[in-house]
């Protein structure tokens, strides 16, 4: 069942028209989510079930990997730069990754996606419009899974794991005293961003504070109601229940 | 959302020029730059695409010819944020006069006609400020074309279009796409009242007319001189130039 492609503002106009075969999900949530716990898992038990999938993550383009290190390291950023130099890894990544994925048939398991633009850059500044419009270019995804965590348990899960970074606790806006009172009062604003994005964006909100197989239980069901079942595995299942010995 | 339609509030002021290649907009920059350093103001001069923070990934991006229409005009837009930030602002922020060769203009014009939708390309610079005098310098395409391929040996990729597939040769690709940005900057004469300079007047006779409009735009500028501008007029007075 091909789709057509929907955008969230005016799209890839310049694109020959194409139709989307597989499917895109997204994991957002907070540092120290276990995002990618969770997306580990998924990968491996869609693959099992007999679907390709293609992993995208934030700023992990091979275009702009380099300049966001390069601005990272120098903190050298401004507010506009900041999100602009993420919506240009994500539109590389888009184009020359998620869309010939979903165009062949693949899943796309896409670890933060345009949310993660939005509540940063609206922590950064008033008008939450701009971000939306830079971005008017992105699918629409199928599924969008948010693993709600809350600070208690953020913060030591964001220090066991290597400890809090300049740009994980905001330092760029000042948003404390200390590198720890900065990050606490900037998590707390992505929370809350996030929450409001949840409830305008539709996203499947799950308790990141449970178990991590309880966790990966939820996510597999909502995935479940997207990818149903591969034609394969439906024919197979037929095949046996006909009684004829499957062929070589 | 407003295009960058309000006037700006920093003591300095913003002057920018457009036009397609082969216009002469940066001969005509650098001879008011001279003019003005030569009536003791301090200027600021900043160009198009030149930031450090993407010079690298711009060039490699477009060596390796994977930009896509949408990257293009992002990566152009994050160099622009960045010199606003550290080229453009503190400058009018200090009341100096900031020269711009090409500005967001540049992008409404060439990322449209790479396929970008025109009001997605204007949202994305919403953030940029408003100019206190926009030169567009018009030009026949076949002047502007004459102009570069008969100074220039090598157009570059870019340059002519060539990604976009125009035409095989080089230089009629170079001149379908710039007569393709020529039309884009004619509809925005009007939409920004960009100050159109003729450009097939002799360099002086344009030089005159764009140090007439500054002028006026200049009136009730308090003139921050610094020490390097004051030894600037010093130079020029010595071989009496007014």
């Amino acid at each position: 069942m091909p789709n057509e492609p929907k955008y969230f503002g005016e799209g890839l106009a310049y694109l020959k028209p194409f139709s989307v075969k597989g499917k895109l999900i997204v994991i957002e949530g907070t540092d120290g989510a276990g995002r990618s716990t969770q997306i580990a898992l998924l990968k491996n038990w869609l693959e099992v079930r007999g679907y390709a999938v293609v992993e995208t993550g934030w700023a992990r383009s091979t275009l702009m990997h380099k300049s966001i290190e390069l601005a990272k390291s120098g903190n050298i950023m401004d507010r506009m730069t900041f999100s602009l130099l993420y919506a240009t890894d994500f539109a590389d990544r888009l184009e020359n990754q998620i869309i010939p994925a979903l165009k062949s048939g693949h899943i796309v398991v896409a670890d933060r996606y345009v949310y993660t633009a939005f509540v940063r850059d609206v922590v950064r500044k008033e008008d939450p419009q701009w971000i939306r419009n830079v971005f008017g270019f992105a699918l629409v995804p199928d599924l969008v899974l948010y693993l709600k965590i809350d600070m208690d348990t953020l913060i030591p899960r964001a220090i066991e794991s290597g400890g809090i970074n300049y740009w994980e606790a905001g330092m760029d806006i000042h948003m404390g005293q200390d590198l720890f009172d900065s990050f606490v009062n900037y998590q707390s604003r992505l929370i809350s961003e996030y929450d409001t994005l949840a409830k305008e964006f539709n996203f499947e909100v799950i308790d990141g504070t449970k178990m991590v197989d309880e966790i990966q239980e939820k996510i597999r069901e909502k995935v479940k109601e997207i990818v149903g079942k591969p034609k394969a595995a439906v024919k197979l299942k037929e095949m046996s229940e006909t009684k004829e010995e499957p062929k070589k | 959302m407003p295009i960058f339609d309000k006037k700006h509030d920093y003591p300095g002021k913003l002057i920018i020029v457009e036009g397609i290649d082969g216009s002469g907009k940066s001969t005509q920059i650098a001879l008011l730059r001279k003019w003005l350093e030569s009536q003791g103001f301090s200027v600021f001069f900043t160009e198009w695409n030149s930031s450090e923070l993407v010079k690298e990934t711009t060039k490699e991006g477009k060596k390796k010819n994977i930009l896509t229409p949408t990257t293009f005009s992002l990566l152009h837009a994050t160099d622009f944020a960045d010199r606003l930030n550290y080229q453009i602002v503190p400058p009018l922020k200090a009341g100096m006069i900031v020269l711009a060769d090409r500005y967001a203009y540049t992008a409404f014009a060439r990322d449209v006609v790479r396929g970008v939708h025109p009001q997605w390309v204007r949202n994305l610079y919403s953030f940029a400020i408003k100019p206190d005098i926009s030169f567009y310098f018009d030009v026949p395409i076949n002047i502007a074309c004459d102009r570069i391929l008969s100074n220039r040996t090598q157009i570059k990729f870019h340059e002519a279009g060539m990604d976009l597939g125009f035409s095989a040769d080089i230089k009629d690709s170079f001149r379908i796409f710039q007569s393709k940005i020529l039309e884009e900057y004619k509809k925005m004469a009007d939409e920004f009242s960009l100050t159109t300079i003729d450009a097939t007047f002799e360099i002086h006779e344009q030089q005159e007319i764009v140090r007439d409009a500054v002028k006026e735009a200049l009136k009730g500028y308090s003139k921050k001189r610094t020490i390097y501008a004051k030894r600037a007029k010093v130079f020029w007075r010595r071989f009496s130039v007014s």
